[in-house]
């Protein structure tokens, strides 16, 4: 087995005074295609804010085996001003500005990088256009860019499939599929009913983390884990079902509705 | 009298000049005001700096540095509190505005005699500007359009997306407190011109206009630099002729050139339409 590129060690973080997340342990190895699931407001922004170093534990330890900036990051759509008077180019040139690294490159060379990725995206014709102006399906390809443009060692998405359609989820997949072969990818998700038959492994967050290391889970295991949560996938694979189970944290009113 | 007779005036070159200096330092901050949805932040921090001109007064200091104190003291207040999250950012803004103007009422009532330029300090007097008054404004400005030069992409960067900056390693915290020091700054040294009361157009009008243009954050900043002159430049003519107050008048320069500009726009919108976008 590969070497752990983040480790973390019985983490316990908290948001706003109120304990989300508790004795978590998880690593991400170069290959991993991990997708993240669990209920809203179990915890799983706060685990990637953890990853990325925006928010210290309040107990145990994250290793980075990595430069902070290796880790590339597609936040929440939600997180942005879609007002904000900014191009495309602009946002993406944004992945490239390590440090105040960008200051020292030359233009020609991150010109003809952001370009690039913008046709590997498939927007490379919006470079122009405020934000403003795009689709749901264009703004996630456009963040996306923006997230790989530094060919970062993990890729960390959060919910990158909210306002897209089937068609651009699909492709997204597809280029994170092709990604994946040179990058840790970690993808959250709360609808995991079309969360994609590409990833390899499971993580059920609900204030503590299960870890599955197959994208198969047996009603045996589910029992135990207690996460819940159902699982479908879509398209030519067969379909795995995760049924309503429950954390051990968590008090036993709030399944059986 | 003609346009070029009154330049032979040292006051009227004072306040051109005044005009130039302010429609450049106003025009970048304003932009990253405006981008940012600081708007209201900076209302707080204008009106707070009153308290400093009400305490100058009593002790009979330069207003402009006690209103400069305060200014800087509530804009890195509300710029540390809000990180904490210890209050809600729009009720301490609230707090800000209203103690300020207290202090400054309280103040100025406290002091003997008739203050004879407070009427200057809330609305604004850009032709009397002293040589002092201009090169306190040439050096901000100065730092400004540095600051705005050079740190062009980083500004635009943490203003987009602070989170996402800070992944990337950029020092985001210092960007921000450079960032609020200058809008605080411009703003004490805007009061010459347009008032306590009337400042904050100074540095949302001319960006709202550019952005009926373009959402490009760099032509923002130079189309406001551009349209704030030209707006300082109608106001200051218009007052002279009509013996009407500047700053008000500049204020309402901006808002037609702002109402022109719609028109404008609306006309090229009607006779081009373009493209739906998916």
């Amino acid at each position: 087995m590969s070497e752990a590129l983040v480790k973390l060690d019985k983490v316990s973080a908290s948001y706003s005074g109120k304990t989300v997340l508790s004795d978590v342990s998880l690593e991400i190895r170069p290959d991993d295609f991990m997708g993240v699931i669990g209920p809203n407001g179990g915890g799983k922004t706060t685990l990637l804010r953890l990853i990325l170093g925006l928010l210290k534990p309040d107990s145990g330890t994250i290793t980075r085996y990595i430069g902070k900036n290796d880790i590339g990051y597609l936040p929440q759509v939600s997180h942005f001003d879609e007002h904000f008077p900014i191009t495309v180019y602009n946002v993406v040139l944004s992945g490239l500005s390590e440090g105040m690294g960008l200051q020292r490159m030359k233009k020609s060379e991150y010109r003809r990088r952001v370009e690039d990725i913008l046709v590997s995206v498939g927007v490379a014709d919006l470079q122009h256009r405020p934000i403003g102006e795009l689709s749901g399906g264009e703004l996630q390809r456009t963040m996306l860019a923006r997230a790989i443009i530094a060919s970062p060692k993990v890729l960390i998405l959060d919910e990158p499939n909210t306002y897209v359609d089937n068609r651009f989820e699909q492709e997204l997949y597809r280029i994170l599929a092709e990604l994946n072969k040179q990058m840790a990818i970690m993808l959250v998700s709360h609808d995991v009913g079309t969360i994609s038959p590409w990833i390899k492994s499971i993580a059920c967050v609900n204030r503590s983390l299960h870890f599955h290391p197959s994208n198969q889970i047996s009603n045996e295991q589910l029992k135990v884990y207690n996460c819940p949560i159902e699982l479908v996938t879509h398209g030519p694979v067969p379909h795995r079902v995760i049924q309503d189970h429950q954390h051990d944290n968590e008090s036993s009113t709030s399944m059986n509705q | 009298m003609d346009l070029i007779g009154l330049f032979e005036y040292e006051f009227f070159r004072n306040a051109f000049s005044a005009a130039f200096l302010m429609s450049v330092s106003c025009g970048l901050v304003g932009t990253y005001i405006v981008a940012r949805r600081m708007v209201f932040i900076s209302g707080g921090i204008t009106h707070a700096s009153f308290g400093g001109v009400g305490i100058s007064y009593y002790f009979g200091w330069a207003p402009m540095g006690g209103a400069a104190v305060f200014a800087l003291i509530a804009a890195i207040t509300t710029e540390h509190l809000t990180r904490k999250k210890l209050i809600r950012n729009d009720s301490l803004i609230a707090v800000m505005w209203s103690l300020g103007m207290a202090i400054g009422i309280i103040f100025i009532y406290l002091t003997p005699g008739y203050s004879p330029n407070l009427m200057s300090f809330l609305f604004g007097s850009i032709i009397t500007v002293t040589l002092t008054d201009l090169a306190l404004m040439l050096a901000l400005t100065l730092v400004v359009a540095l600051v705005f030069t050079i740190f062009y992409r980083i500004i635009l960067f943490v203003s987009f997306d602070e989170q996402f900056a800070r992944t990337r390693g950029i020092p985001v915290m210092l960007v921000n407190y450079m960032l609020i020091i200058l809008v605080a700054l411009t703003i004490v040294l805007s009061i010459r011109v347009a008032g306590i009361i009337l400042v904050l157009s100074l540095l949302t009008i001319p960006q709202n206009t550019a952005n009926l243009f373009t959402s490009n954050f760099g032509r923002i900043l130079v189309w406001s630099v551009i349209i704030g002159f030209i707006g300082a430049l109608i106001g200051l003519f218009t007052s002279y002729y009509l013996n009407i107050p500047s700053g008000a008048t500049i204020i309402f320069s901006l808002v037609i050139l702002y109402l022109v500009a719609r028109g404008v726009r609306t006309l090229i919108r009607s006779r081009n339409p373009e493209p739906a976008i998916q």
